[in-house]
């Protein structure tokens, strides 16, 4: 069973603890500056944004089929069975084809490192390897960032939804979205206002390209038998027609 | 013995001055401080211009080696030299692009052995990889002619057309995927580009551009090096030129209809001028100035449309990789002076190393020091006969 994030807008207060503990756990300086920045970056995995007094956050979904890992040529970013997206910095070339495919435009680049990594939220995979709740659901102090079992969150954010006529918005995102993510959200605004796309397929994106790639394996052998076909075909005429030319010389003379 | 100061000579040591100093500051610096790159837009000009467009331009070697040793058609032999010498440039030329690009350039070598074959970067890696072996091969017997080496020449012309196979698949593959790396991103790119036709528009774009690159080439040679134009062979890649951009016009026209976005091209916008700029320059004009026949027999009407049609599908390969994806990025791009500068001297470099070979090697038909293989072959001499014949 795959674990997920279930983050309910309504219950957020945006006292953006999830950051703190966010940043506590991969390492990350904190400070008021940090704090006042509103954009997901390689020192900031994820972000509380507000308006008015609504709030919404934004962290990596952890797709259940994810663009980053099926695009990264050396399998840098993997999807666990657990649910987190990893990353191994150590194999990490640094093309930043994830960065251009994610379609939450998530993965973030330390642009000022010699050996810069990707970064992102990995949803505490270590914590959530030995049955601990990520960073940000544990220390969230009102329940909006919970923690569990994907199937179970997904019942509950119905019933939610169900029980509350008129509160909600009434969609749960990354249920459906791109084949669905590890991250599911509540809102009573839509989503599109915090700059979450409305217009993703439902279909995990990775067959778009794997649509094409497993043509290859036909494509090769194929390929070869008939470019070898033509060569024979074009060159064995030119040697019959020398052939034929050379008997009629031969012919001629007798 | 004196050297000459030229205009060109001065042009490249220029570029190569700027694209030293630009060099330094992507090694020491970083890529922050170097391009203008950044999460919001993280590929820039050297994946737009010197890899996307590098390996479109490299495309002749692959379209004129398959016309010639697979199709047979002798008449085309004589170029076939300074072709396979700009492909094989072209992607040296890439390999070294990409060693600016990557974030960490020494880890280039891990998907020799981290392999994840779903994606498409790894079919990519791999092509570039054995594409330019193949292409090392396809060029080296023209060095190996050059030092009379005549053992290792035996060698690479006995397996001369399972090279020549292997190339044209690799390329096939490798043009393609160069389109397929964006089909993963149908919300992100622009709707005149993004297509689920895009690997096979990169394909036949790069046959178009093969041909058009072959026929540039000639002519810029028979001008810069005295040489007697093939007018002939010209005027026949200038047909088949022709139909190869009407066959991609009515497919990429056809698709815009499909997909419904033929209104969008009616409609005023950076996207639509762009678009328009591409159309004109890679389809309108050049098969305007084919379809006369006047024109397409004449040496400058052909050296005109080839031009066109090579800008054109730059231009295509760049709206791909940036115009298409600046509005879901919510940034315009445009490229820091360093990455101009590394691209100018890559350019420059490019030019300047053609130029020598074309000075030292036996690239052209009357410099050559041996008959070509298949020559000997119209008399029907068995391979290995002539290979016999060739260490005499």
């Amino acid at each position: 069973m795959s674990k997920a994030l279930l983050y309910d807008a309504t219950l957020c207060i945006g006292c953006k603890q999830c950051e703190v503990g966010c940043a506590e756990q991969n390492h990350l300086p904190y400070d008021d500056a940090v704090a006042a920045e509103d954009k997901q970056s390689a020192h900031k995995f994820t972000v509380v944004l507000t308006k008015s007094d609504k709030f919404m956050r934004r962290l990596c979904m952890n797709c259940q089929e994810p663009a980053c890992a099926s695009v990264c040529p050396v399998g840098a970013l993997t999807k666990t069975a657990a649910g987190p997206v990893t990353y191994d910095a150590g194999k990490c070339m640094g093309c930043r084809y994830c960065m251009v495919a994610c379609p939450f435009g998530v993965p973030k680049y330390e642009w000022n490192k010699l050996a810069p990594k990707v970064q992102k939220c990995i949803m505490c995979p270590d914590r959530v390897a030995s049955g601990k709740q990520t960073a940000c659901a544990e220390i969230c102090p009102t329940g909006a960032t919970k923690f569990g079992e994907r199937d179970e969150l997904i019942n509950e954010a119905q019933q939610r939804i169900r029980e509350n006529p008129g509160k909600y918005v009434n969609h749960i995102y990354g249920l459906t979205e791109v084949g669905g993510t590890s991250v599911l959200l509540l809102s009573s605004v839509p989503f599109e206002e915090f700059g979450y796309r409305a217009d993703l397929s439902n279909d995990p994106l990775p067959m778009l390209t794997f649509r094409v790639l497993s043509h290859i394996p036909d494509f090769v052998p194929l390929g070869g038998i008939m470019l070898g076909g033509v060569w024979w075909i074009t060159h064995r005429r030119e040697e019959v027609a020398a052939a034929e030319h050379s008997h009629d010389h031969e012919g001629g003379k007798q | 013995m004196k050297v000459k100061i030229t205009f060109w000579k001065t042009v490249f040591l220029f570029l190569m001055a700027c694209g030293l100093y630009a060099t330094v500051l992507r090694f020491s610096r970083g890529l922050g401080a170097s391009t203008n790159l950044s999460d919001q837009f993280p590929w820039g000009i050297w994946i737009s211009f010197d890899v996307l467009c590098g390996v479109m331009l490299a495309a002749g070697g692959f379209t004129l080696t398959a016309a010639v040793h697979i199709l047979n058609i002798k008449r085309l032999h004589s170029i076939v030299r300074p072709t396979v010498l700009t492909a094989f440039l072209g992607y040296v030329l890439v390999c070294i692009a990409l060693m600016y690009d990557l974030g960490k350039p020494y880890n280039i070598w891990h998907p020799l052995i981290m392999r994840n074959p779903h994606s498409v970067m790894f079919e990519v890696a791999y092509c570039v990889m054995l594409y330019t072996t193949v292409l090392a091969l396809e060029f080296s017997p023209i060095v190996l002619e050059r030092f009379n080496l005549q053992k290792p020449l035996k060698v690479v012309r006995a397996v001369l057309i399972p090279l020549v196979i292997c190339g044209v698949i690799l390329s096939t593959l490798h043009q393609s995927s160069l389109g397929t790396l964006y089909l993963i991103m149908p919300e992100k790119l622009h709707p005149f580009w993004y297509s689920p036709l895009l690997p096979v528009f990169f394909f036949i774009s790069a046959i178009a551009v093969g041909l058009a690159m072959t026929i540039f080439e000639s002519s810029m040679s028979a001008k810069h090096f005295g040489r007697e134009l093939e007018l002939p062979i010209l005027q026949e890649l200038g047909r088949v030129l022709a139909v190869v951009l009407a066959v991609y016009a009515i497919l990429r026209f056809e698709d815009l209809m499909h997909r419904g976005v033929l209104n969008l091209t009616v409609r005023p916008g950076y996207e639509m001028y762009l678009f328009w700029l591409e159309m004109a320059l890679s389809l309108i004009l050049p098969l305007l100035l084919l379809s006369q026949r006047r024109i397409r027999m004449s040496p400058g009407g052909l050296y005109l449309a080839a031009v066109l049609v090579v800008l054109g599908f730059i231009t295509n390969r760049m709206n791909v990789s940036i115009t298409g994806m600046e509005s879901s990025a919510g940034t315009h791009y445009f490229p820091r002076w360093t990455e101009l500068a590394v691209t100018g001297a890559i350019i420059a470099m490019g030019f300047a190393l053609f130029g020598l070979a074309t000075k030292y090697l036996p690239i052209f038909p009357e410099e050559r020091v041996s008959e070509p293989m298949s020559h000997l072959r119209v008399e029907s001499v068995a391979p290995a006969a002539v290979l016999e014949h060739a260490g005499d």
